[in-house]
C-alpha cells in the first residue's frame, strides 16, 4: 500500500501528473474576487472565510475526475484489483494520495491568500486549522464520487453534480470554523462537527467506494 | 494449486456468453483458450480472476493464485522501466525484478520511459510483470498482440519456464506458440439464443 501511494505522488509531480492544478485554480479564485466585488476592504474580510473556503472545495473538485479515471483506462485498475491489496486499502491510498497532492497545498497556501482577502488577524489560525481538518473529507468524498464514475467517458459532469451535494455539510461546518474564527467567537462547536464529518468519512466511505469499484469493475 | 471449473455460467453485460463450462488446469499445465471473437474468452478469464461473479457454477483454487493480464497493460507511461516493473514487485510483496528483466531482455531499456517505448516492448513489459507477482496461475488474455517472433520466443520460453516451476497458465491466443498445451474450445459452450430471454434481475 505504501508503494501504490509513493507511487501516486510520484505520478502526480511528473509531467502530466496535473499537481498545481487545484492551487493554481485557489490561486486565480482568491486573486479574482477582489477585483470582481471592488475595493470594499470591510465587505471583503467579511466574505474572506466563505470564499477562500468556496475555492478550496472546487479547486478540490477539479482533480477529481483524473483520480481513478486514469488508472482505469491504462488498466491499472483491473490489476490492482487482482492484487493482494484489498480495494478499500486501494480507494483509502488514492485518497489519501489525493490530498497530499491537492488539499495539503491548498492548506499551506490559504494564509497566503487570506493576505489578498483582507482576513482579519485573528482570522488565520482557525482558517488553516478548519482546511486542515475539513480538506480530508474532500478527497475521501471525492474518491467515492470518482469510484462511482469511473467507467464512465467523459464522467467528470456526472462526478461533479454527484460530489457537490455530498461536499454540502463540509463547506457549511469548514466555512462556518473560518467565520467564527475571523469574528472573535468560539469555534469548538462546529470545528468537532467538521473533524466528525472527516473521521465518518474515513472509516465509512473507503468501503462504499471499493464496493462501487467492484460493480464498475465488472 | 489445481483450478477446477464446472458447470460454468459467465456474464457480459447481463447476458450470458457461456454456459455449462468446465475444466480442470493441473500445476505444470498449459491451456490455450481459441473461439471466435466475442465468444466469451476475455469474459471467462476476468471471471476467473476474480473480477467479475460468475452467474452459475464453481470456481475452484483460483482466489489469490492468479495474475492476471488483459487488452491492458497497467503501465504509467511517464515512469520508468524499472519503476513499473518495482511497483508491481512491492505490490505482490516479491523483491526481485532482475529475472524478469532478463526474461524480456528488458535490461537495456531499463530507465527508459514507458511512455517511450515501442507497442511491442510495452508488451514485452506488461508480461515480465507476471514474473514478479509470485502467482502459480498466469491468465493470458491475448499476450502476443504487436510482439515480434523473438518476442514471442521469450514470451514462450517464460511460459515454460513457469510450467516447469509448478505454475500453470491459461492463455487465449490465435497463434501458436510452440507450447506443449491442451487446447480449449470454448465455441460449443457459447450460450444459446433462448438464454437471452432471461433478463438478470439480480445483476445489478
Amino acid at each position: 500500500m505504501i508503494a501504490l501511494l509513493i507511487r501516486d505522488i510520484q505520478l502526480a509531480f511528473r509531467a502530466g501528473g496535473g499537481f498545481g492544478l487545484g492551487l493554481a485554480f485557489f490561486l486565480i479564485v482568491t486573486v479574482l474576487v477582489p477585483f470582481s466585488v471592488g475595493p470594499q476592504s470591510a465587505l471583503l474580510s467579511t466574505i474572506a472565510p466563505g470564499v477562500l473556503w468556496l475555492g478550496a472545495l472546487l479547486a478540490c473538485l477539479l482533480s477529481l475526475d483524473r483520480l481513478l479515471a486514469l488508472d482505469w483506462e491504462d488498466g491499472t485498475l483491473d490489476l490492482l484489483a487482482t492484487a493482494p491489496l484489498p480495494l478499500e486499502g486501494v480507494a483509502t491510498i488514492k485518497a489519501l494520495a489525493h490530498w497530499i497532492t491537492t488539499g495539503l497545498p491548498l492548506v499551506l497556501a490559504a494564509p497566503v491568500l487570506g493576505v489578498l482577502l483582507n482576513l482579519p488577524v485573528q482570522g488565520y489560525w482557525p482558517l488553516v486549522l478548519s482546511l486542515l481538518v475539513g480538506t480530508p473529507a474532500l478527497s475521501i468524498i471525492g474518491t467515492f464520487g470518482a469510484a462511482l464514475t469511473v467507467g464512465l467517458k467523459r464522467g467528470g459532469l456526472l462526478l461533479s453534480i454527484l460530489v457537490l451535494p455530498l461536499y454540502v455539510p463540509t463547506l457549511i461546518f469548514g466555512a462556518e470554523v473560518a467565520r467564527r474564527g475571523a469574528e472573535g467567537t468560539d469555534t469548538s462547536t462546529a470545528l468537532l462537527m467538521l473533524a466528525g464529518i472527516s473521521a465518518g468519512a474515513a472509516a465509512l466511505l473507503p468501503f462504499a467506494s471499493a464496493a462501487v469499484l467492484r460493480v464498475n469493475l465488472r | 494449486m489445481t483450478l477446477s471449473v464446472s458447470d460454468l455460467t459467465i456474464t457480459r453485460g447481463g447476458l450470458p456468453v457461456l454456459e455449462g463450462l468446465s475444466f480442470s488446469l493441473e500445476p505444470g499445465q498449459a491451456l490455450i483458450l481459441r473461439g471466435p471473437n466475442g465468444s466469451g474468452k476475455t469474459t471467462l478469464l476476468r471471471t476467473l480472476a476474480g473480477l467479475q461473479p460468475p452467474r452459475k457454477g464453481t470456481i475452484a483454487g483460483a482466489a489469490d493464485q492468479i495474475a492476471y493480464a488483459g487488452h491492458s497493460d497497467g503501465l504509467k507511461l511517464t515512469m520508468t522501466v524499472r519503476e513499473n516493473l518495482a511497483f508491481w514487485a512491492r505490490v505482490f510483496l516479491a523483491t526481485d525484478i532482475e529475472p524478469a528483466l532478463r526474461a524480456y531482455d528488458l535490461n537495456g531499456l531499463i530507465d527508459r520511459p514507458a511512455g517511450a517505448l515501442s507497442a511491442g516492448q510495452k508488451r514485452r513489459l506488461g508480461l515480465a510483470r507476471l514474473m514478479v507477482t509470485d502467482r502459480t496461475i498466469w491468465a493470458l488474455d491475448e499476450p502476443t498482440v504487436s510482439l515480434d517472433t523473438t518476442a514471442v520466443g521469450l514470451f514462450a520460453d517464460a511460459v515454460r519456464g513457469h510450467l516447469g516451476q509448478g505454475g500453470s497458465a491459461l492463455i487465449a491466443t490465435h497463434i501458436d506458440l510452440g507450447l506443449e498445451a491442451d487446447v480449449l474450445d470454448v465455441s460449443p459452450f457459447r450460450a444459446r439464443l433462448a438464454a437471452l430471454g432471461s433478463a438478470d434481475e439480480a445483476y445489478l
